[in-house]
């Protein structure tokens, strides 16, 4: 009967209820292999689907289980504690059932135990109830846990490492307490080494462990960065794996976006290139912490900024903007190339080189796209417009823009105009001084005193000869002319 | 009053005649009179002429002396004025000179390290450079070690598919299916079956089977203690000749699950374990792991260890056991030695000499 359990666990029943009722008494059998396989009957149904999962519940299982969790052997703990951590994945209400039951003592004392399954048993429990909220992972660092798991991240056996990680990461994302205490645990001297595991199960682990912790606070990043991890993390972002580049790009992402020293950090240690080289050769979600970690860097400051720039991530982020499919990726592209172009006109030349602008302006322009979309591609040409005197780039802006950008561009064009007269020539013969007689633009508004300080760039009769209707005016004079008859 | 009458017929003639003198006189009087009227007016019009041509040109010497006047005078100011703003323009230029020199000095000096940041720019593209090339030299090397694994792994399996068919190996008499004789020179596969050693059954998988205890079924019944065949007999195989019991028989006869004994569902050495317990936990509460040993006879081959206050080198200290004066005969009371007080006990001078064996030491 137990194996046909065991065996039949895609079979939906047709009363919870019922099979708990059945197999609850099995727990309490005097052969242990019984109870050990109904214990493990139970796991199996509770982590197919949350009903039955609180179906274990309310059958008043759980204090049982919990029971003789303290005195079974190791095949018994085992499979007790597969029960608790497939009833504590579905739901923070299933978990905290868990936690009221007094289920976190006996698992921390599972923690202890010699056998490496029963402790990674114990750990990936331990894990999932801490996942779900604050007060979740509280209390399994109150149960006193948090020690018990640093040990066993320093145990030979490459699964339980890996589940103890997992655990600490999903401790520590949750509030910056939680993840002090992970640190005051002496965590991030273990990870740190664990960094240069050739598992890559493994240093995904570790490294969403080491950006959860990094991500709250500056003193936070400031331990992780001071653990050495730099260059070492760098080799991480270079692995088979994707999601061991994912995970190592957000963590220097989290250490990067808090001050400018810390970027500077990065940027010394060649990590900028390496994120840029790791965002060439990835596609969809896998790129976007480099993405964003690139413009973290860049919105420091400008000399940062220009670091991201020869470091050639400019034609990288554009490669992003115009390739990738989703709509969350390219805005974050966006931004972070408005980051990059808005600090001086040096800046906004690198970024309008690359031809990004018409990219952007068609984003923003595109009833496709998301809002968040539009916001931030209609944000980086502000930022960057504002601050770019590189005339090819912003010619083609004169023709599709719609007015509120057309605006900045037309400004700009002011600014530039009156001082260089290879750009005035240039400007007469792309057409671009007829395109702005033909803006029409309010008396009065600062687009009229830009277009007329423009005009007054030129002597008159150009500015007539390309204002609209000229040859309509010439063709009156001719009409009304009297020749000279003599 | 003819003449009255006569004047009266005339009266009007001569009133006509008389109006007609009259008025002839007066044409010629009116032409007269305005011609001598023109004539005057044109000379009081030439005096007045006069003067006030004079007048003219008093005038126009006075005007002219106070516009030069008011026009030096704005000139003045307007030289002024000019030579001000000359001044300023020129001032203000150098001013201009100084403050950018100032300008360029401080924020060269004190905000702003231009060649440092073009330095710092150029180090850090190194760095990246430096960065880039030895990523990509530890992904070629983790390309090389994976390839080399693979190919390692591959030429295990080869070795082992070989050593497996090794019976495929071509005979002198008949050639192998490697070893076609329409073949120009062998198959490879040929010349790895000949390098291949045969396999044996029994090398294939050697694990270290730990002892599981009998009761832990699960264990037990696990592909450790019996082991199955993979494959499972085809269905329509042919009933072997034979008085053969029924196939299911016979596998349920063969993988009946192990029902121990009493006897062995407890180890054999269960007691010997007991007592080991028993022993372990008396030996926690000792203090002293050497045995007691009550009787004399335990001690006898022992040595006497006198102690350090009462002996030293020349053997034991006299003092204190066979004499209790001081050595100093100066410090002595009185001439006489001590005399024992109590004599000594009749009752041990016959110790050990009795017939009896009562409280001796055996």
């Amino acid at each position: 009967m137990h194996s046909f359990t065991k065996d039949q666990s895609p079979w939906i029943p047709n009363g919870p209820a019922g099979v708990m009722s059945l197999l609850r008494p099995l727990l309490l059998d005097v052969v242990p292999t019984i109870q050990q396989t109904a214990a493990l009957a139970l796991g199996r149904l509770a982590n197919y689907n949350d009903d039955l999962a609180e179906a274990v519940v309310k059958g008043d299982i759980l204090p049982q289980l919990v029971y003789s969790l303290a005195e079974q052997n190791r095949f018994y703990k085992k499979a007790a504690a597969f029960v608790l951590r497939a009833v504590g994945k579905h739901s923070p209400q299933l978990a905290q059932a868990i936690v009221d039951c007094g289920a976190l003592d006996t698992l921390v004392i599972c923690l202890e135990d010699f056998d490496p399954g029963v402790k990674e048993a114990a750990a990936w429990a331990l894990g999932y109830i801490a996942r779900h909220n604050a007060e979740l992972s509280q209390a399994v660092v109150d149960a006193g846990a948090v020690p018990l798991l640093v040990l066993c991240i320093q145990e030979p056996e490459i699964a339980l490492k890996r589940i103890a990680a997992s655990a600490l990461s999903d401790i520590s994302k949750h509030s910056p307490e939680l993840a002090q205490t992970v640190v005051d645990a002496g965590a991030i001297a273990h990870l740190a080494q664990m960094i240069l595991n050739p598992d890559s199960k493994l240093k995904r682990q570790v490294l969403s462990a080491l950006s959860q912790i990094a991500k709250h606070s500056v003193d936070l990043a400031e331990m992780v960065v001071e653990a050495e991890i730099f260059p070492v993390v760098l080799t991480c972002l270079k692995d088979k794996d994707e999601y061991v580049k994912k995970n190592a790009s957000t963590l220097i992402r989290e250490i990067a976006k808090h001050t400018p020293e810390l970027s500077q950090l990065i940027v010394n240690a060649g990590g900028v290139a390496a994120v840029i080289d790791c965002i060439g050769s990835c596609k969809g979600n896998i790129r976007l912490p480099g993405i964003m970690m690139l413009g973290y860097v860049a919105a420091h400051s400008e000399n940062l900024a220009m670091a991201v720039i020869i470091s050639k991530g400019v034609p990288q982020l554009s490669v992003c903007l115009s390739e990738e499919p989703e709509d969350h990726i390219k805005a974050a592209a966006a931004w972070a190339l408005g980051q990059i172009g808005r600090h001086t006109p040096e800046h906004a030349r690198a970024v309008a080189v690359t031809n990004t602008l018409p990219v952007l302006l068609s984003l923003y322009m595109s009833t496709e796209s998301s809002e968040d979309l539009q916001v931030k591609s209609k944000k980086a040409i502000k930022n960057i417009l504002q601050k770019c005197t590189y005339l090819p780039a912003l010619e083609p802006f004169l023709y599709d823009a719609p007015p509120n950008i057309l605006k900045h561009v037309v400004g700009q064009f002011s600014k530039v105009l009156p001082h260089d007269s290879k750009a005035r020539r240039l400007f007469v013969t792309s057409g671009g001084l007829k395109k702005v007689q033909e803006i029409k633009a309010e008396p009065g508004s600062l687009l009229q005193e830009y277009i007329n300080s423009i005009n007054n760039c030129y002597p008159e009769e150009i500015v007539r000869y390309y204002s609209p209707g000229y040859s309509d005016t010439l063709l009156q004079r001719v009409d009304s002319y009297q020749p000279l008859t003599n | 009053m003819a003449t009255l009458a006569r004047l009266q017929a005339r009266s009007t003639f001569v009133a006509h005649q008389y109006y007609y003198r009259n008025s002839v006189v007066d044409v010629f009087r009116k032409k007269e009179y305005d011609a001598a009227v023109k004539i005057q007016s044109w000379f009081r019009g030439c005096q007045v002429r006069a003067y006030i041509r004079y007048l003219h040109r008093i005038a126009t010497v006075i005007q002219k002396w106070w516009r030069g006047y008011s026009g030096r005078e704005e000139y003045r100011l307007l030289v002024k004025f000019a030579s001000c703003a000359m001044k300023m323009n020129f001032y203000n230029a150098m001013a201009v000179r100084i403050q950018r020199r100032w300008r360029g000095y401080r924020i060269r000096k004190y905000c702003f390290n231009y060649f440092y940041l073009k330095e710092y720019l150029r180090a850090v593209s190194e760095t990246n450079d430096a960065i880039r090339e030895a990523l990509e030299e530890f992904a070629e090397m983790k390309e090389r070690e994976e390839k080399k694994a693979d190919l390692e792994r591959e030429e295990k399996e080869r070795d082992y598919q070989a050593r497996k068919m090794h019976y495929l190996l071509s005979t002198k008499q008949i050639p192998g299916i490697y070893n076609s004789p329409f073949r120009k020179d062998p198959d490879p596969w040929e010349l790895r079956l000949q390098k291949a050693k045969p396999l044996t059954s029994q090398r294939s998988k050697v694990k270290d089977k730990h002892w599981v205890s009998p009761n832990s079924w699960l264990e037990c019944t696990s592909a450790r203690s019996f082991p199955r065949s993979e494959v499972l007999p085809p269905i329509d195989r042919k009933q072997c000749q034979g008085p053969f019991r029924d196939i299911t028989e016979v596998l349920e006869q063969r993988y009946k699950p192990l029902e121990p004994t009493l006897r062995v569902a407890e180890p054999i050495n269960e007691l010997n374990v007991a007592r080991e317990e028993f022993r372990r936990q008396e030996w926690m509460r000792n203090v002293n792991d050497n045995m007691f040993l009550p009787f004399s006879t335990y001690h006898k081959n022992k040595k006497y260890t006198p102690l350090m206050h009462s002996s030293s080198k020349y053997g034991p200290n006299s003092y204190g056991s066979r004499h209790f004066r001081d050595e100093n005969p100066k410090k002595w009371i009185c001439d006489k030695d001590f005399q024992t007080v109590l004599p000594s006990f009749d009752l041990f001078s016959k110790y050990g000499k009795l017939y009896s064996k009562a409280g001796q030491i055996i």
